[in-house]
């Protein structure tokens, strides 16, 4: 299955990221109206090609089940769209009038890419529609959505660091035919995102053959599983969207150039938003062995190590609901009625991040239970959104891999996220100053310091250790 | 049987386009074939076998058992068959059951196209290929919970497989006409005059025999458009491919009928990737298009296969001198040069053409339709009058009704049958159809289009229903859920008008449909029959129970249309299984 965890649904994000993007080679001049962008981001969405399946690289519209004009809600059938598996009704996401139909019945398109305008409401149509003519000019519109006049007086936002072409805009379709490719090779090549005009050919008579366009896309012939560090979580972005990146640095000579996979993308954006969050960090070293002695009981009976750290946050969590809280709009605590911990699992090609919910609640068993089902869910792609984007609260462990420190970046709409390190054998003194070896770990927390400051922290950290030194509560 | 022989002209001849005068309907080249003979089979107001004896056919039911006791009445035998292929083993078998002395004129090999270069050795080539590709689906073998560990293959031995296969046929034909008294005489037969035939070596037929009854059935040979060169190592036809001299990394096939579509499964099983090429505007243009679209989302998408539609291959060049093959493609319409494609090798699977000439006709004033040699609803040769004549057949191929061995064999026993007495006509609308791709096609009666055109014409109403693979349990079992069936039946009468279906063996299953259609079973008799569980043959059950008649007396002026959402649904699920590969 796909990435996108709901293959059928229509994603429709904003417009005005794309817009933002394609204006931005002539954005110096009109910087200053460019605020626009926060008024037009509600009330014009496109809707995108969804990915209908893992393999599909482009969609054909069937038929639009909605016409310029039709008001559509919230999960109406809006377009029929045929993949390379199978015919499909698409949903909107978003209630509203259908403006503008970009790619007519009969065309196809690439996934990603902008099918139709959806506006919110009627005054809306029309620039939408204006909108849709300066897509069809090839994203060179004239100039930036005009309903901004209120925000005149204050200063422009920075504008972003750079802006890159939608990712999924319309490939070029293998049009050349000066390097010969094979069928797979083309099949490939369009599935990888390579440009096929640009990869040499080392078949018979100088084609270009499957090899080559695997070699191009940086694939190894046998591409070997490698458990990579468990970093940061992904979130939801249930299709593939514009992705706001860092400036296009010029391409190395002689390096191959890999693009994203849906979910490397998603990993991503994710990160770069988290640019946008005053993030600090606090570490806490915590002797382990009785937490150890207490694994080895309870580990024949399937609980796992990861649980067993996920249960003592939780339970910690219960007791600092500040720092099981996020902030979601600069302005204030969004307090979290559930503790759900998200962790962070590395799997082929990326990493997601399965949540155990009520973490507080259930016990280490049914945890176990859980986490099992999750880990199994995720190895297949197969985790609904729900099952990896409702964590509160995440903790990462590379502790496995033998790393004693290390320090995670928070993901959006989190207040804070935990790595932890290795237990490791330390020499430790104690009040008394008497020597004695402890195993002992380091964790580091992340957290979002418009809402958890400091002494929260440290304060959830040391009921957090204090459950970890005393870990029979563990099991309660 | 049928397959590679079978096939009724392809798309991507340019010099079909002439003949679309012989179908009004049918604008399209690579279509008329198929739509004039079911048309003209349409034309005949009972699709049921109609036993009524004919005047003429008692009257020479009368000389026939004479003959066979005397001697054959002067005549030499009763029966003279030329051409020894399927269609004129199908014949003599059911005459020598029938009394009839017959002989069988052969110049080549016993067993036709079918049994040496058609459908005998490309079963063995895809028994293969099946095989290769389950055992490269490492999804599918790991669901299954089996291991297996880098499957490759020894061409030479494959293709002994084949050629071994098609040796042993034609012995197995051979000795079953000599068991029965066929007299098998070796030579190129021609015909002199009424009821009398020369054989011999060609250009010399010096002995002459005379027969009671002619039956023509000298079938077909590979169609080649203009400008294609032939050299059987790198531009070949069928004849060559099947001998599987090489394995190529990159073949074209003109043509994406049965004959392509087959080759195209073989080749990329065994690794080739495959590039079709196609006149009209989509693939597999002879199948429903419901079936042709599965079709290509399941044996050409995933594959490493892809295609030009629209084009005709102007000119191939063999591959010398150090060139590859080159293919010249041409738009359809516009006729202008579009691309030029550089492989390995290219099959030419355009369709056959029949295998008439040097039969003598003309001494009996008929004259060929683009080599086809005419023939009424009975078989009965047609000179340039339109005049029948008398005691001349002809079957199979060579009359182009419908280019399936087993329809050659149909039409003989059914020529059998009026010279021993009772009129027969055959209907062709129960003879069904299969490509042995993984998994197979197979069809029978009329297309939904085809369906729709009748009922439009004819002023009734016709329901179409279908059912998935996925929900037979054996089917799921064998993981190999990947499929469809759909019956059209009128709603007024519960008439079986078509089926067709996709997937696992596909072949097999179609004969419950073409025998209903045969007898003139109808849906709401048939849905009642039990099969066994848990066997594929479900998926026709749940098909004809499936099926709802129009209520009595009830006169509904709109169609019901298919179940959409529920096939939404299906295509949905269909999507999910598949995507997981």
């Amino acid at each position: 299955m796909a990435a996108s965890p709901a293959p059928f649904s229509l994603s429709a994000s904003t417009v005005a990221a794309r817009l933002r993007a394609a204006v931005a080679p002539a954005a110096a001049a009109r910087g200053r109206q460019r605020r626009g962008r926060m008024v037009v981001r509600a009330r014009i969405r496109e809707i995108f090609m969804p990915a209908l399946s893992s393999t599909m690289t482009e969609g054909k519209i069937v038929s639009w089940t909605a016409a310029e004009g039709d008001r559509v809600s919230k999960g109406d059938a809006v377009v029929v769209v045929e993949s390379d598996k199978a015919d499909m009704d698409v949903e909107t996401f978003h209630d509203g009038i259908v403006a503008a139909v970009l790619v007519p019945a009969g065309e196809s398109a690439p996934v990603g890419a902008p099918i139709a305008l959806l506006a919110e409401s009627e005054e809306e149509v029309s620039l939408a529609v204006a909108k849709a003519q300066e897509l069809a000019k090839g994203g060179q519109p004239q100039q930036a959505p005009p309903p901004s006049a209120d925000a005149a007086g204050t200063p422009p936002p920075p504008p972003p660091p750079a802006a890159e072409a939608p990712v999924a805009a319309p490939a070029p379709l293998a049009a050349g035919t000066k390097g010969i490719a094979t069928p797979q090779a083309k099949k490939l090549a369009k599935q990888h995102r390579v440009d096929i005009t640009k990869v040499t050919g080392t078949g018979p008579y100088g084609r270009i053959t499957p090899a080559d366009v695997e070699a191009a896309a940086g694939i190894q012939p046998k591409p070997k599983v490698s458990p990579a560090a468990a970093a940061p979580p992904p979130a939801s972005a249930p299709a593939v969207a514009a992705v706001p990146q860092a400036a296009v640095l010029p391409p190395v000579p002689g390096a191959t150039v890999v693009p994203f996979t849906t979910m490397q993308a998603a990993v991503s954006k994710n990160m770069m938003e988290s640019l946008a969050v005053p993030a600090f960090r606090v570490g806490y070293p915590i002797v382990t062995d009785k937490l150890d002695d207490l694994y080895e009981k309870v580990k024949p009976k399937g609980v796992t190590m990861t649980v067993l750290l996920a249960k003592a946050a939780a339970m910690a969590l219960a007791q600092h609901p500040v720092v099981n809280a996020s902030c979601r709009d600069g302005k204030s605590f969004t307090y979290n009625s559930n503790i759900n911990i998200a962790v962070a699992v590395a799997i082929d090609g990326g990493l997601i991040t399965p949540v155990l919910q009520d973490a507080d609640k259930l016990d280490i068993y049914l945890l176990s239970q859980n986490w099992k089902d999750l880990v199994k869910k995720a190895r297949a792609k197969q985790l609904q959104p729900n099952e990896y984007s409702s964590g509160t609260f995440t903790l990462s462990n590379l502790g496995m891999f033998g790393v004693d420190r290390f320090d995670a970046i928070l993901p959006p709409g989190q207040g804070a996220i935990m790595a932890v390190g290795a237990s490791k054998l330390t020499v430790v003194a104690d009040k008394d100053g008497f020597f004695s070896v402890k195993s002992k770990m380091l964790v580091n927390v992340t957290a979002d310091h418009r809402i958890v400051y400091g002494a929260d922290l440290a304060a959830f950290l040391q009921t957090f250790a204090k459950i970890i030194e005393d870990p029979e509560g563990l099991t309660l | 049987m049928q397959s590679t022989a079978a096939v009724p002209m392809s798309a991507s001849v340019i010099t079909t386009g002439g003949s679309g005068a012989r179908s009004g309907a049918a604008r399209r080249p690579g279509r008329i074939r198929v739509c004039w003979l079911r048309g003209e089979a349409l034309a005949c107001p009972s699709l049921r076998i109609s036993q009524e004896p004919a005047r003429r056919a008692v009257a020479r039911a009368a000389a026939a058992s004479n003959g066979a006791v005397a001697g054959s009445g002067g005549f030499d035998y009763d029966l003279v068959i030329i051409g020894a292929g399927v269609g004129g083993h199908g014949a003599a078998l059911h005459a020598v059951e029938e009394g009839l002395k017959t002989a069988i004129i052969e110049g080549d090999v016993v067993g036709g196209t079918c049994v040496n270069r058609g459908c005998v050795p490309s079963k063995a080539l895809l028994a293969v290929s099946g095989r290769m590709r389950e055992l490269h689906d490492e999804h599918h073998m790991k669901s299954l919970g089996l291991q297996v560990s880098s499957p490759g293959y020894d061409r030479q031995a494959v293709a002994d497989h084949a050629n071994n296969l098609a040796s042993k046929i034609r012995s197995n034909l051979t000795n079953s006409m000599n068991a029965l008294g066929v007299d098998i005489l070796t030579g190129v037969g021609t015909i002199v005059g009424k009821q009398k035939v020369r054989y011999g070596k060609v250009g010399f037929p010096d002995k002459e025999i005379t027969a009671r009854n002619i039956i023509i059935a000298t079938g077909s040979v590979p169609f080649v458009p203009k400008g294609i060169e032939i050299d059987g190592k790198t531009v070949f036809t069928s004849d060559h491919a099947l001998k599987l001299e090489s394995v190529p990394d990159w073949i074209a096939i003109v043509g994406s009928g049965y004959i392509g579509l087959e080759f195209s499964d073989v080749y990329t099983a065994l690794g080739s990737e495959v590039t079709f090429v196609e006149a009209l505007d989509q693939l597999m243009p002879g199948f429903d298009p419901e079936i042709a679209k599965l079709a290509q989302r399941v044996l050409i998408n995933p594959r490493k296969i892809d295609y030009h539609t629209g084009v005709f291959a102007s000119k191939i060049t063999p591959a010398k001198d150090g060139k590859p093959v080159l293919i010249e493609l041409i738009d359809a319409k516009t006729k202008e040069h579009k691309e030029t494609l550089e492989v390995d090798a290219a099959l030419i699977a355009t369709g056959r053409a029949p295998f008439t000439k040097g039969l003598g006709l003309e001494n009996i004033n008929v004259v060929t339709q683009r080599g086809f040699v005419p023939v009424d609803e009975r078989m009965q040769v047609m000179d340039a009058d339109g005049n029948v004549v008398p005691d001349l057949y002809c079957i199979g191929d060579a009359n182009g009704k419908l280019m399936l061995a087993h329809a050659a064999s149909a039409q003989g026993i059914s020529v059998v049958e009026q010279i021993s007495g009772r009129d027969h006509v055959l209907n062709h609308l129960s003879i069904p159809a299969a490509c042995f791709t993984h998994p197979e096609i197979s069809m029978v009666g009329l297309t939904e289009p085809q369906a729709r055109e009748k009922a439009d014409k004819e002023g009734f109403e016709i329901n179409v229903v279908k059912t998935s693979f996925k929900a037979n349990t054996k089917a799921l079992a064998e993981n190999g859920a990947d499929g469809l069936a759909k019956l059209i039946y009128r709603r007024d009468t519960g008439e079986i008008l078509g089926v067709h279906i996709l997937g696992l063996h596909a072949a097999d299953l179609i004969h419950e449909a073409s025998n209903a259609i045969a007898l003139g079973t109808c849906v709401q008799d048939i849905k009642f029959a039990v099969h066994a569980h848990p066997t594929l043959s479900e998926v026709l059950d749940e098909l004809f129970k499936s099926a709802k008649l129009q209520p009595r007396g009830v006169q509904d002026s709109k169609p019901n249309q298919p179940p959409q959402p529920l096939l939404k649904v299906l295509s949905f699920i269909t999507s999910l299984f598949s995507s997981q590969k």
